[in-house]
This record gives C-alpha cells, structure tokens and sequence, in this order.
C-alpha cells in the first residue's frame, strides 16, 4: 500500500498514476462489503465490542479464567478464542475461520461455573467475569459421547477414503473418543453416492452434519447449493429438490470440499484413468501445472505452507511417467495477450467508434467456477465476459495443433492433463464446446491434492527430489503467468502488458520492480484507477486493430479486482443497479476466496494464514522470474509468428483460443 | 393477455411478498398460504419466494421440509392426520386407524389413487382429554369412532372443495 501512496502522491509528469479506491474522488461511495455485508443471520456472526481502554466501564475488557489462566479479553470474545489467547486447546468441529459461528456439532463444549449445563464454546459470547474449565469429567464424558454419537451415523471405510490421515472426525475420534462405539457403527453404507457432477462427489454416509458446507455455499460463496433437509434424527444435507448435484446450480467451485472435515464431500478422482494413459505406450501423456499447486503442493507432504515446489515438482511428474511437463504460465501469458487485445478491441469500438452496444465493463473468463455463476445468475451478462478460454483450455487446444504438429505426434494419442488448484476445471474440461482442436482440449483435469497422492503412490517424497525445469517448446513462462494464481494477479499481469503496450515505456519506470501492489492483497473487492499519462506508439503486434493511441491518451482506465462469489454477487448487483463499478472498463473476477490459491483442488485445511502463505510463495516466485511480462515472453512471440500468424484475436487464435457460453439461468426443473 | 401456470403463480406469490414483506420472517406465512392453496409448495413456487425474499431456493427447501405441514409434492385433497400420541393411543386410536386404512385402501404414508386422500400420523394436538382425535385439513375431530370415520369420509367424499365439512362434528 505504501507504494501506491508514494506514486499517487507524487505525479510527476509522463508517470501513470494508479489510485486505489480510497484516494479516487468517489472515496465517499456508501457501499459494504466483507463482513458487514454477509448474509448470515446476525446471531451467527462474530460479534465483537470494540475494547475501551476505560476499565470497568461497557465494551472494556471482561476477566476471564480458563483452567485457571486468567486472561482479559474484549467484550464478546468467545471463549473458544479467549482459549486460544491463552494456549488452551479446545476441539473444534463445526468452527471454521471462514465462517459464521454454528454451534452445532458441540465437540467444544466446557463447564463454566454457575452453569447447570455444558456451554459451545465457539458460540458463548464472554459479557461478564466468567470461570471455565476446559477438560473436567463432565466435559470429558459429552465429548466422548458426541465423538460416540458421531461414529453411529458416519460409515467410516477410513483405510479407503481419500481423507484417511487428514480426518478431522478421525483427530476427534483419536484424542476425544471413546475405546469402542458406545452407540453402534453403520455396517452398511445408507446412501447412494452421488457420482453426477463432473467435480464435486458427494457421499452422505460419511457426513456429520456439521454444516459447514452449508455455510460454505450459502454464506461464504452465496451460490445456496447445500442446506441441511428434514429434521431430527433424518436430518441430512441435500441440494434443491434433492436433485443430483449436476442438475442444480452448483458451480463446482470445491470450496465445501476444503471445509468439509470429513469425506462426505471430495473432488471426482481422475487417478487412474491418468495411470492407466501414462502405461499404454501409445499413448503421449502431457501435463500442464498452474502457479497454484506449486505454492499448495508441499502441505500434501507436511511442509508449512507456502513453500514453492515447482521444479521438484517438474522431477516428480516426469518420474511418474509424464511424457512432457509444461507450464500452464504459457497459456497465461497467452491469455494475456488474447484478453488484452479483446479489451482494446472494445475499447476503442465505444471509445472511438462510438459503438454503444460493446459489453463494457470486460470480465475476466479464466475462473470456471465464476463463469457458470454468471451464466446461472447473471446470464444476461454473458457478452460482458471475454470470449477467450481459461488457460487451461487454451493449452489443452495448443498441445493438441501446434505441438502435435511440432513433435510429429497424431493428437488422438495424446492425452493432456491439467493439474490445478481447482474443482471447476474438471467440469471446465468436461464442457461439450471445448473441443477445438478436433479432440477434447483437455482429457483431465487433476487438483493438487490427488497430484499429491501419485507422488506418493509413485514413491517420492517431493521436497527431497532433485529440480528441474519445464519442456520445451513452451519453456518457462513470466512472473505474469505465475500471478494468476492469487486475487488481482489476472489484473496486475494484464497491466504490466497494457502499460507498456500504449505508454511504450518500461512498467518498471513507474511501478518499482513491476509490482502493482495496490491490486494484490485479500481485500474482497479492490477498485482502481490508471491514468494514461502518454501514449506511445502502436506495436506491430496490434497494428491491424488500432491505428494509433491518441485516443487513450489521458483517459482514465477503471479497473476492480474480486474475489469470492459472495463479493461478485454484490458487484454484479452494483452494475446492474449502474453503480460505480458499471463504469469500470475491465473487471478480474475469481470464484474462490483468495483466487486461485485458495481454490477447491488445494490441499485441505484452508484459512486466512494459509492462503496468505501460499499468496506469499506465488509473489516470490514472480519476483525470481527474469522475463515478468507477458509481451516478452520468447515462446509466445514464436507461437505468434509460426502458428497464430494472423495475430491476437485473429481467425486462428478465434477458433483454438476462444469460446461461447451458455445462458443457464438458475431456474431448477 | 395468455397468462401460464407459471405466470399466474408467480404474480400470486408478488401480492403475497408485497402484502407479508419481503423479509426472510415472512417465509413461514408466505408458505402458509401457498399451502393452502395448493396443497403443497410447488417447487417452481419454492425459486420464485427465494427469489423474491432474497434468500437461496435450497433454503426455502430446508424449511419446507422441516415442518411436517409444508409440504413439497402434491398430497390428496384431503390429508388426514391420525394424532399418534399416548393419550389417543389410550383411547382408542388403533380402532380408528385400521378402519381408516381399510375404508380408504392406503397405508399410512400414502395417497388414494384418486388423489383425494392422504393418510399420516400426526404428533399431539392438544386433544388429549377428548381422544382420539384426527384431522382433516386443518379441521379436528375428537373422540372419533370408527363409525364416525365412515361418516366423516363420506362428506369429504360428497364435497367440491377443501374444506369439506364446515362444523366439527363432535
């Protein structure tokens, strides 16, 4: 932020100015977003009074004695966190940090003196000096009963399920539970899986009803898939109509897997197709990775997060039996290229050629899950969104014309396979229109955490393998590709390719080291403005659409950067309402809280620290790259020249690289 | 103007919104009346409420199910609730629920091939000192027999609309 105030602050002539919302003239725009605007009931919000320095007096600090620690605390902490302030471990289930408090499962509960019963300690507002005792008798009975009570309704095949040893039932069953089931144990399995979507797999048998995929849907993403059905002792958790999960507005954006603490909710497992292709040897197996796996993968193997593994990682795959590993990078900085020269296209349709009905504000097309939320809720949108495909598929059409034609390989013997942080890129590949190439662009989308499983079926332990680096002919990618991977990275890479494309100056000369910070960060909706303080002359790349820039010079390019389908919600509301962001020329949207990173294919847990961690590790490893710009990226120049000859956007490009959506609408039949 | 199904049900439910509100606490009212009038919440009904209150359909789903009242396919015309308390058990329930079940033909838990009668238990209505009591619709009937079971179903046979017999019959 520091470095927005230092260019905004001093304008010096031929510098662009990039203002974040708060500086604009509009910094008075009443407007709520974040916490304040979640939809969950007030009771089930955190609530919390500011601390007052007065002692004694209303919202000042309240006295509290957790197994004889006394600590103070701010009116209204609950005693879960009050625990936590003082180191006393207390289980969890049903609580999550991305979400409003439930109370539900009550694995928390503690005595506290003057109560006739055991309190939730995650829902138990502190309000007045209060004594607790965390683990008494009391205590340790409910807890063992809950655990009990749990293990009668969950059938456990816990050697096969996907999330033996990452069981948060499985932890509670362990430290909590008792030594056999004192209320019995499903044999049998009461549910059918439901095996419908091409993402998400839901088995209820496993399920605890802790809610938080409830919550996850309804609350955090607001797409409203998950609620808990019937009542007492049926009580489940179903979708509309108890409809299959394809047939109901699901986005598959896998957020309810990273919080579901069992495996009632998992991602659908392309494993062993992918084994089976990497033994025939007629097939030629292909593997793109995403910036974000590489940041998530190293928590798959008990490392901290946040810790980069992408040339380990490249080791691993080719020991798997990888034919070639590439980096999705490429397609990113493709995507870059494609969407960028989209937006000057319609840019200068309403600009200059006074076209009023080109869809402005442009969104972005790289989150699959975002594009079915649009589709289901805001279909009359869709000639706002580009037209250009996520980087997966563009690889997915590249691989299977260019490369094949490269490497002298039939295209229907390669198999191509994306590894992603993400759920919706299973459904993504799956779409009917993504085959451009002839073929299925793409045959398998895998995520981070069954990546993780065939390095370990495959014997390796990842931090330790040696590193190298990625195939030709696409090579290593830009620090541009790699920022895709976190909230505003879309924007900041497109930037760094747009300023220097009009202004013909270097971005370097007015963002210290090309970091446009004000985009980055985990701030739900991120507004900002870019002057064009010159403009430069037309590179020959884009010659054949523009004539030249004096149209944008001085113009003002409105730009928002968002995250979470709860926050596109209120956006797209806005717009519709011809609010501020109705006039931005180019918004980033992303389904997944945290962008890509924070995606449904990521190791599990998630939480705030988590994902800052790998947003860390995904910038870090943009500052290390040499080439940061999409534009200069050699292998994309080449593939102009020798292949998409008629330049972005061209009759080539438009059939491989860009696609149409379907108005689904939300109507459930 | 032609005006479909879908249409009509959809102004309906606006004149409902504007005269109940368009809170999340008017749900239970809204699906009241839609009840009565259907006999079930229409699932096409469950998205237009959602959507018209700002909640998600899934929700409107969630408490539709939650309440033994609300339902979500279409029942008979006329439900028959059979209380399946201890008080009525007492007095005499059984009698009155088997001859219930061989008069109709149906199981309880199910819908005459008709579609005119549905047969379910209820829990206590409150009719514990005059049992057993039944209901049907939303009209009670207590310290019924298994002959005043033959006479209440041949009026509701007899009858056009729901509400088939307008006096409790004691």
């Amino acid at each position: 932020m520091s470095d927005t105030k230092k260019t905004s602050n001093t304008p010096e002539k031929g510098r662009g100015e990039i203002a974040n919302w708060a500086d604009s003239e509009n910094a008075g725009y009443e407007f709520s977003f974040g916490a304040d605007a979640s939809r969950a009931p007030v009771s089930q919000r955190r609530q919390m009074i500011k601390a007052q320095q007065v002692e004694g007096k209303i919202g000042g600090l309240v006295k509290v004695t957790i197994d004889g620690h006394e600590i103070r605390v701010p009116m209204g902490t609950t005693i879960l966190d009050a625990a936590r302030e003082a180191g006393i471990q207390i289980p969890t289930l049903c609580a999550h940090e991305d979400l409003c408090i439930a109370g539900v499962c009550r694995i928390c509960v503690v005595e506290v003196e003057g109560f006739r019963t055991l309190q939730a300690s995650c829902a138990y507002p502190i309000t007045q000096p209060i004594v607790v005792h965390t683990h008494t008798p009391k205590v340790r009975q409910a807890r063992r009963h809950i655990v009990s009570l749990m293990l009668a309704n969950h059938y456990g095949e816990c050697y096969t399920c996907k999330r033996n040893g990452n069981c948060e039932l499985q932890n509670l069953a362990e430290q909590y539970g008792a030594e056999r089931f004192l209320f019995g144990h499903p044999e049998e399995p009461l549910f059918e899986k439901d095996l419908s979507s091409h993402a998400v797999v839901r088995d209820m048998n496993k399920c605890v009803l802790c809610r938080r995929c409830v919550r996850t849907c309804i609350d955090l993403q607001e797409v409203g898939v998950l609620e808990a059905v019937e009542r007492g002792a049926h009580t489940r958790i179903d979708t509309f109509m108890s409809k299959p999960l394809a047939d109901v507005v699901c986005i598959n954006c896998g957020q309810c897997i990273n919080r579901c603490p069992t495996g009632a909710l998992t991602a659908n497992d392309p494993r062993e197709e992918i084994w089976r292709a990497i033994d025939d040897p007629q097939k030629h197996v292909v593997i793109q990775t995403a910036p974000s796996p590489r940041a998530g993968i190293g928590e798959c193997f008990g490392l901290e997060p946040g810790v980069p593994l992408t040339f380990e990682m490249n080791t691993a795959l080719r020991e798997c039996g990888f034919d070639a590993v590439f980096d999705t990078n490429f397609t990113a900085d493709l995507t870059i290229i494609e969407e960028g020269t989209e937006l000057i296209t319609r840019l200068y349709k309403a600009l200059v050629e006074k076209d009023e009905h080109v869809a402005l504000p442009q969104f972005t097309s790289c989150s699959p899950g975002w594009v079915k939320y649009l589709e289901h809720f805001y279909p009359e949108y869709i000639p706002h969104v580009s037209s250009c495909k996520s980087p997966q598929q563009m690889f997915g059409a590249v691989i299977k014309t260019y490369y094949a034609q490269h490497k002298g390989i039939d295209p229907k013997d390669i198999v191509t396979v994306a590894l992603m942080p993400c759920s919706a890129k299973k459904y993504e590949c799956n779409r009917p229109e993504m085959n451009d190439s002839g073929f299925k662009d793409i045959d398998y989308g895998l995520t981070t955490r069954e990546l993780g499983q065939m390095i370990k079926e495959g014997g390796m332990h990842l931090p330790d393998l040696p590193k190298s680096d990625f195939d030709d002919p696409f090579g290593t990618a830009t620090g541009s590709g790699v920022i895709f991977g976190a909230s505003g990275g879309v924007m900041e890479a497109a930037l760094r390719t747009v300023i220097e494309l009009v202004t013909g100056e270097k971005v370097e000369s007015i963002f210290e080291h090309a970091d446009i910070i004000p985009v980055r960060g985990f701030e739900g909706i991120k507004y900002v403005e870019l002057r064009v303080p010159k403009v430069g002359p037309v590179p020959a790349l884009l010659k054949h659409l523009v004539p030249n820039w004096d149209w944008l010079d001085g113009a003002t390019l409105k730009m928002a950067v968002v995250h979470g389908t709860a926050n596109a919600k209120r956006v797209m509301e806005d717009i519709k309402a011809g609010g501020k962001f109705s006039h931005c020329h180019f918004i980033e949207f992303m389904a997944c809280p945290g962008g890509c990173l924070g995606g449904g294919g990521q190791p599990i847990p998630t939480n705030p620290e988590i994902r800052a961690a790998r947003a860390k590790a995904i910038y870090s490893e943009d500052a290390a790259y040499e080439v940061r710009k999409s534009h200069e990226n050699p292998a994309i120049i080449k593939l102009y020249n020798e292949f998409l000859t008629d330049g972005p956007c061209g009759h080539v490009s438009h059939k491989l690289l860009h696609t149409h959506y379907t108005k689904r609408g939300k109507v459930i039949n | 103007m032609l005006q479909s199904e879908h249409d009509l049900m959809r102004c309906e439910i606006e004149t409902l919104v504007e005269k109940l509100g368009r809170e999340r606490s008017s749900l239970m009212p809204i699906l009241h009346e839609m009840q009565r009038k259907y006999g079930y919440i229409p699932s096409f009904a469950m998205q237009v409420i959602a959507d018209e209150l700002g909640i998600h359909p899934v929700e409107v789903y969630s408490v539709t199910s939650f309440y033994a009242f609300l339902k979500d396919v279409p029942g008979g015309k006329f439900t028959i609730r059979v209380c399946n308390t201890i008080s009525c058990d007492m007095a005499g329930k059984d009698r009155v629920a088997r001859q219930l079940e061989a008069e109709l033909g149906i199981k309880f838990g199910q819908t005459t091939p008709d579609g005119r009668f549905s047969l379910e238990y209820t829990a206590c209505m409150g009719m514990c000192d005059q049992g057993p009591a039944l209901l049907v619709n939303d009209i009670v009937f207590t310290r019924v027999t298994p002959e005043l079971v033959h006479q209440i179903l041949e009026e509701c046979r007899g009858h056009f609309g729901i509400y088939a017999i307008q006096e409790e019959v004691h």
